[in-house]
């Protein structure tokens, strides 16, 4: 095997990567369990993991760009450098989102507790698992698992959708509980935001993998089509 | 302190080297004077006993009878000419042909094998025997000496050298060159000739003087075939004078004058020599036969 | 213009080596291919079996077919003629040396009897611009040999003299690997522009070169060609492990 100082390289942009997953992950864990329990101390760690997540995205952004430059990859180790680029936006993001769910259970601990028409903990669980699950295919290099998330995005959409309806209408018939459900409407839109993240994440695995761009990829019906990305062009003719 | 041992070790081991570099250079240059002092030599001595012997007549005339003061070597010096002009109508197109074979299209046939060897044997021929082997060739059949064999002769002297210079300076062609025309679909016969062998034809220049160069000077040959002339000849079918014959006719002779002549031609053989290579360099210098430098 | 290439079941043998195993290739016209693959996988021989220029050592031996368009090329031409119709860049640059610019440019017009004057001048000029050498040498074009020239003006001097027979099709063998990064970056932005006008075929080692010049791919293999398709599927996701392999530096 040749190129060992490059396939070492990988291998570390790829712990580096795990390194900032499981702070993403943790923090997104983290931000949850405060809104369980309203417990602010939680939140301050949630706080503080934010700003090593930030560094991570830059060191791993640069070492990225090292190896591109230097190192000319091709097919799967180009895809996966990318991937990784992209993937690393996107955990970058889900800190951000736990961050934003942590400063909404802050503001509420100010509030009365009001009982909403909402099943934040079951969309919570979701996304989290969406989160799991993700990584979980990007350190098994495992497209299948990582196309299961796809269909799990949906659920989260239509649970936000309805979310929102629900929530409206609380904010119109029973005004004194509005800002209660305007930060639960917040936290349901930063779940939802964090399946998307967990969403690109998966695409982004699919890609490296297997080389199809699964992106975007929603037929008329609004249903993702299982192929996509798949289909194999003929090969060229004289 | 041990550092200034190193020092001075190593600046005794770089004089050493420097002396040694200078060995070698003055051994070069001496090997290279042993080499070139011969030819001075050979040079300063015909200059010293022939030419005061040089004269117009001896560059007009025909030999004298003896007895007779005076006289030439004028139909030796044109009988020569005339001899070589055969020889080398002969020898250089079978020698380049010999040549072409040898590097073009026979490279490593038993056929190539066999012409090679037998250039090298006939190389290896002594004079006297090639000059015996025309005459019962040639001679005999023909009942008369003539130039038409004396030129037969020193052709086929000049083949071995003319085909062996002229297949290394073929061989030494990159093959990158050959194949640069094949590929422009020039046919194979096309791209020897125009690229391959232009290419080499400097080398192959060097090695048609090399041959003429030696039998230029050839004389046993000679004796059996050309034989001699004490006059002009009017055809080549007749016998004619040469430079060397002549001269080594007159230097057994018991004749002091006639000594005189032979050391005046000796002179005169190599500076025509001289004369004829170089004006075939210049020639070629000139790019009126172009070839790769 | 430039002619398709089909090739079909060819083999090649030098000896008893069996240096091509059952080649089967689409080549398009007026595109670029390049051929990848390591030392001695026989791309090499491959190209050569495209204009017959195997055929120039006595131990090679070819069978299958090879077609520009209709005309089967073992069958039904003879190699001179088919050499006319290809031109071939050599990995070293080759000049002839005894020649000027001029005539190195012609020589594939003049040694095969062709001489209007005024015709060939148009014609060097044209294959000189062609491949980018004209302005660096229209002043020196009788007087300059053709040896004269740096490394990367040599290279496209051959260009020049190939293109100015007007082949269909033009085969480089590894063109720029003697060349430096500034030369090279020449050589390849002309292919780019001559290949809407011939067809190309370019040998390299430079996976990175193939990826900048050609279309279409080869991955050549201990003689066999491995995966042949567009250059993006190629470099960014090929179908064979073993392509991947190479072109990641896994092996090779």
């Amino acid at each position: 095997m040749t190129r060992i100082r490059f396939q070492q390289s990988l291998e570390e942009l790829k712990e580096q990567l795990l390194v900032m997953a499981g702070l993403a992950e943790q923090a997104i864990q983290r931000a949850i369990e405060a809104y369980r329990v309203r417990d602010l101390s939680i939140c301050d760690l949630v706080s503080r993991s934010e700003l090593a997540i930030n560094r991570l995205e830059r060191d791993i952004d640069q070492a990225a760009l090292d190896l591109l430059a230097m190192e000319q990859p091709m097919a799967i180790d180009l895809r996966f450098i990318l991937a990784v680029i992209k993937i690393n936006a996107d955990l970058e993001r889900v800190g951000d989102a736990a961050k934003a769910i942590s400063e909404r259970v802050r503001s509420m601990d100010q509030m009365a507790v009001a009982d909403l028409p909402v099943d934040i903990p079951r969309m919570a669980s979701m996304a989290a698992e969406m989160v799991r699950k993700c990584l979980q295919s990007f350190i098994e290099a495992d497209a299948p698992m990582a196309r299961s998330i796809l269909a799990m995005d949906d659920a989260v959409d239509a649970m936000n959708k309805a979310a929102y309806k629900a929530l409206t209408k609380v904010m119109e018939e029973q005004s004194h509980l509005a800002p209660q459900a305007l930060n639960a409407l917040m936290i349901c839109r930063s779940l939802e935001r964090v399946a998307d993240h967990a969403t690109n994440i998966a695409e982004d695995v699919i890609f490296w993998v297997q080389g199809a761009d699964v992106r975007h990829h929603k037929s008329l019906t609004g249903k993702r089509d299982p192929d996509a990305g798949l289909k194999v062009e003929p090969a060229p003719q004289a | 302190m041990g550092e200034d041992k190193l020092a001075t070790e190593h600046k005794m081991r770089a004089q050493m080297r420097t002396l040694a570099d200078g060995a070698a250079t003055g051994l070069a240059v001496l090997s290279t004077l042993l080499v070139v002092a011969p030819l001075v030599a050979i040079f300063i001595y015909l200059i010293y006993k022939g030419a005061s012997s040089l004269s117009w007549a001896f560059f007009t005339d025909v030999p004298k009878p003896v007895g007779e003061a005076g006289g030439g070597m004028a139909n030796a010096i044109a009988g020569s000419g005339i001899l070589l002009g055969i020889g080398s109508l002969i020898g250089i197109p079978i020698g380049i042909s010999g040549g072409i074979f040898l590097a073009e299209y026979g490279r490593g046939t038993k056929l190539a094998n066999a012409v090679r060897f037998t250039a090298d044997v006939l190389n290896g021929v002594p004079s006297i025997v090639m000059g015996i082997a025309v005459y019962s060739l040639v001679v005999v059949p023909q009942g008369h000496f003539s130039a038409f064999s004396g030129g037969v002769a020193l052709g086929i002297m000049m083949i071995p050298t003319v085909c062996r210079t002229t297949e290394e300076m073929l061989l030494m062609v990159p093959n990158a060159v050959r194949e640069a025309a094949l590929a422009l679909g020039v046919p194979n016969w096309r791209s020897v000739l125009a690229i391959t062998v232009k290419t080499a034809s400097p080398g192959i220049i060097t090695g048609c003087m090399l041959a003429f160069a030696r039998v230029a000077g050839e004389t046993a040959p000679l004796i059996f075939t050309a034989f001699g002339n004490v006059g002009w000849s009017s055809n080549l079918n007749e016998p004619i004078a040469a430079l060397p014959l002549q001269i080594y006719v007159y230097a057994i002779s018991p004749y002091d004058e006639w000594h005189r002549l032979a050391w005046a031609g000796a002179l005169v053989l190599i500076v025509l020599i001289v004369l004829a290579v170089s004006l075939v360099r210049y020639v070629t210098s000139r790019g009126v036969l172009k070839g790769a430098s | 213009m430039g002619v398709g290439i089909e090739v079909v079941n060819l083999n090649a043998w030098y000896g008893t080596n069996h240096t091509l195993q059952d080649i089967n290739l689409n080549i398009p016209a007026n595109h670029a291919t390049a051929l990848i693959g390591p030392s001695g996988c026989g791309k090499s021989t491959f190209v050569r079996c495209l204009n017959r220029m195997h055929e120039t050592n006595p131990i090679a031996r070819v069978t299958g077919t090879v077609r520009f368009g209709d005309l089967d090329i073992y069958e039904d031409a003879k190699p001179v003629e088919i050499r006319r119709r290809v031109g071939m860049v050599f990995q070293r640059p080759n000049p002839f040396p005894t020649m000027s610019i001029y005539d190195n440019v012609a020589a594939g017009l003049k040694l095969n009897g062709y001489n209007h004057r005024l015709a060939l001048d148009e014609i060097v000029e044209k294959s000189l611009k062609n491949s980018a050498l004209w302005d660096e040498v229209k002043d020196d074009l009788k007087k300059k040999s053709g040896a004269s020239l740096s490394g990367g003006q040599q290279q496209r001097l051959c260009i020049a003299r190939a293109l100015a027979v007007d082949p269909e099709v033009l085969l480089m063998d590894e063109p720029a690997s003697a060349l430096d990064p500034v030369s090279t970056s020449k050589i390849e932005d002309l292919i780019f522009q001559l290949k809407s006008q011939y067809t190309i075929v370019i040998v390299t080692h430079n996976m990175q070169q193939a990826a900048r010049v050609a279309e279409n791919t080869g991955f050549f293999l201990n003689g066999r060609m491995v995966e042949f398709d567009s250059t993006h599927k190629i470099f960014t996701n090929p179908s064979d492990k073993r392509t991947e392999d190479y072109i990641t530096g896994r092996f090779g």
